[in-house]
């Protein structure tokens, strides 16, 4: 098992598009690191470049310590699970498994062991003589991985490797996935657009924004100290509430003033245009008039464990506000509530650079 | 599959009837004896005669036509799709500079009048040495061969999934390996489409090898029937009899692959 270490890295395309732009990313032996980002932020960019699928325009890589920037991929001594498995349809499960081990000389005794040893552990063993077509996307996802783990590589890369699996099907491999890492104890680099595989499988995730990223952090951290506004928004569901507003005063005793309500903030930053958020469930129903701001509910959403309102704030003119509430709750659409935003939960970023204060 | 309502099996019938009809005519006819090929058709079997087919072989040596378009459509068809299958994979998936213009240039050339360069094609070869011989009708033929072959396989190899050979590399397999090992087999429906219509093409071919075979131990089949015509007489019987033989290795060939050729011109055509 590797470390893997990129050092400013860019990446520009024939096209002139910038996928990633003086990226630094240090990723240690034996952990498992999410790249989650929206569609176009680079993080497949970055996991190509990782494999040596995609030569970066500047800067080093290096995987446990040897440069590998002008490495080919051959050599490099990683297995990458695709986001649409791409299993050679012409060649059997066993095939499919045995490939890379053949292709590098390994004795075929040993190969027959591993195969059919790996084959075991992800409960395949069964379908070692079919071809690709007769197996389930669940089938096909397991024999990606075990074409993959059969190699005992350096590193796993996985591009989105649940995108393609129903919503049922998806929990449940997530969650092999994770006992899958802890029994290897390999390093794997994972890519996903979706921050909840995100939270749940990462040590630590980077959150990534056209090109850059915006946070690099254990999961929790991501959620509850977001380095920047789009992390704020991008990470936890429902997303984060966030309005632009005006910092005024100073000495530790500071007030936000938005179009819709006026909030006290205990912080050193400077007085200036600000972005404020507050967590859905942070937020705190009361009678309309009381609280800090007025709203009307629009929809009500039962989710079962939770509620989810969605409500338009009195005087703040862009779109709904979240707020999660017990699933008991009385509110129906019409209704006027009254929100309580606790000065202590509340996000403050920069109003220009969207950077947390 | 839905079955055709009867207007439109009538019309399917109409227009099978209309394109067999020459075809049936020549089979037909190339069983009546000279004498009655103008007189109104006889079905009537006893009046069948294999004549022209024994003065096919017999008195004209027809398998010397016949061997020789196999020998030189067997080799034009081995040499465009292995030299095409390497340029096309080039041109499909390795950075090669200008490869726009590179395919717009195969196809240009695959777009001139043949009349134009046989000239020019005829003294190279006579200055090389080739006139009469088989190379001497190969090179010539790749002419137009080479450029079907590259992009009918362009296409087939940019159809294949990038993400496969990807897959190939990081399990280390080198570019060569990967092509062998995971490429060609997942082109052979488009290989042996493209090896197909290469050969019949080649089989087909009249001008070159009118112009470039000399004499009739290089003839092909199309020349040799086209000479059958004395200065005065047309042995019409014997011309249909070898068109018949002309036809049957091709249309056999077309029969057997036609599943492969079908599915060759459509795979990819829905994710499957």
């Amino acid at each position: 098992m590797a470390a893997i270490a990129l050092e400013r890295i860019r990446k520009v395309y024939p096209n002139g598009h910038v996928a990633a732009e003086d990226l630094s990313l240090d990723i240690e032996a034996g952990e498992l690191l999410v790249l989650v980002g929206p569609s176009g932020s680079g993080k497949s960019t970055v996991l190509r470049l990782i494999a040596g699928l995609e030569a970066p325009t500047a800067g080093r890589i290096l995987i446990g310590g040897r440069d590998v920037t002008a490495v080919s991929p051959q050599e490099r001594d990683l297995a990458m699970v695709f986001q649409n498995y791409a299993l050679y349809p012409h060649k059997s499960v066993r095939e499919n498994m045995a490939f890379g081990l053949r292709v590098r000389g390994t004795a075929p005794e040993v190969i027959a062991a591993r195969v059919s040893q790996t084959a075991a552990s992800l409960g395949i063993d069964g379908l070692l003589d079919r071809r690709p077509a007769q197996l389930s996307g669940g089938q096909r996802q397991r024999v990606a991985l075990g074409r993959a783990i059969v190699r005992e590589p350096q590193a796993f890369l996985l591009d989105e490797p649940l995108s393609n699996l129903d919503p049922l099907l998806r929990v449940g491999t997530r969650a092999e996935l994770a006992l899958l890492h802890r029994r290897l104890g390999a390093t794997m680099v994972y890519v996903t657009h979706d921050q909840e595989e995100a939270m749940t499988l990462g040590t630590r995730i980077a959150v990534m924004n056209e090109g850059r990223i915006e946070q690099l952090a254990p999961p929790r951290d991501t959620f509850d100290r977001p380095a920047t506004a789009f992390v704020a928004r991008f990470v936890g569901s429902p997303a984060m509430n966030l309005w632009p507003g005006t910092l005024a005063g100073a000495g530790g005793r500071a007030r936000v003033t938005t179009t819709g309500f006026e909030v006290e903030v205990e912080t050193t930053a400077p007085a200036g245009p600000v972005q404020v958020g507050i967590r859905p469930h942070e937020v705190a129903v009361v009678e309309a008039g009381h609280g800090d701001a007025v709203a009307q509910v629009e929809v009500v959403e039962p989710l079962g464990a939770t509620t989810t309102l969605h409500v338009a704030v009195e005087g703040l003119a862009d779109g709904l506000a979240r707020v999660v509430v017990p699933p008991g709750t009385a509110a129906r659409p019409g209704d006027r509530i009254g929100m309580r935003l606790p000065s202590a939960r509340l996000h403050l970023f920069d109003g220009n650079t969207g950077i947390r204060l | 599959m839905r079955r055709l309502s009867w207007p439109w099996q009538l019309a399917a019938a109409v227009t099978v009837a209309v394109m067999m009809f020459p075809v049936a005519w020549a089979v037909l006819s190339s069983f009546v004896p000279e004498n009655r090929l103008f007189a109104p058709p006889s079905l009537d079997p006893s009046a069948l005669v294999l004549d022209h087919y024994r003065a096919l072989f017999d008195t004209r040596d027809f398998w010397t036509p016949v061997r020789n378009s196999l020998v030189v459509a067997s080799l034009t068809t081995l040499v465009a799709v292995t030299l095409g299958a390497l340029c096309a994979y080039a041109l499909a998936r390795l950075e090669v500079p200008g490869k726009a213009p590179v395919l717009a240039f195969v196809l240009a050339v695959s777009m001139f009048p043949q009349i134009s360069i046989v000239s020019p094609l005829y003294l190279l070869l006579r200055s090389l040495g080739l006139l009469n011989t088989y190379p001497g009708l190969v090179l010539p033929y790749l002419t137009f061969a080479m450029p079907l072959t590259i992009w009918l396989l362009v296409g087939f190899f940019r159809q294949l999934p990038a993400q496969l050979e990807e897959a190939a590399f990081i399990d280390g397999a080198s570019r060569w390996r990967t092509i062998r090992e995971v490429v060609l087999p997942l082109s052979a429906p488009g290989l042996a489409t493209t090896a197909i219509l290469t050969f019949l093409y080649s089989w087909n071919e009249f001008l070159f090898a009118l112009s470039f075979a000399l004499g009739p131990e290089r003839y092909t089949v199309p020349v040799a029937i086209a000479l059958f015509r004395g200065q005065y007489q047309v042995p019409w019987g014997e011309i249909l009899a070898a068109a018949v033989v002309a036809t049957v290795p091709v249309a056999a060939i077309v029969l057997v692959a036609q599943r492969r050729i079908v599915s060759g011109l459509t795979s990819g055509a829905v994710k499957g």
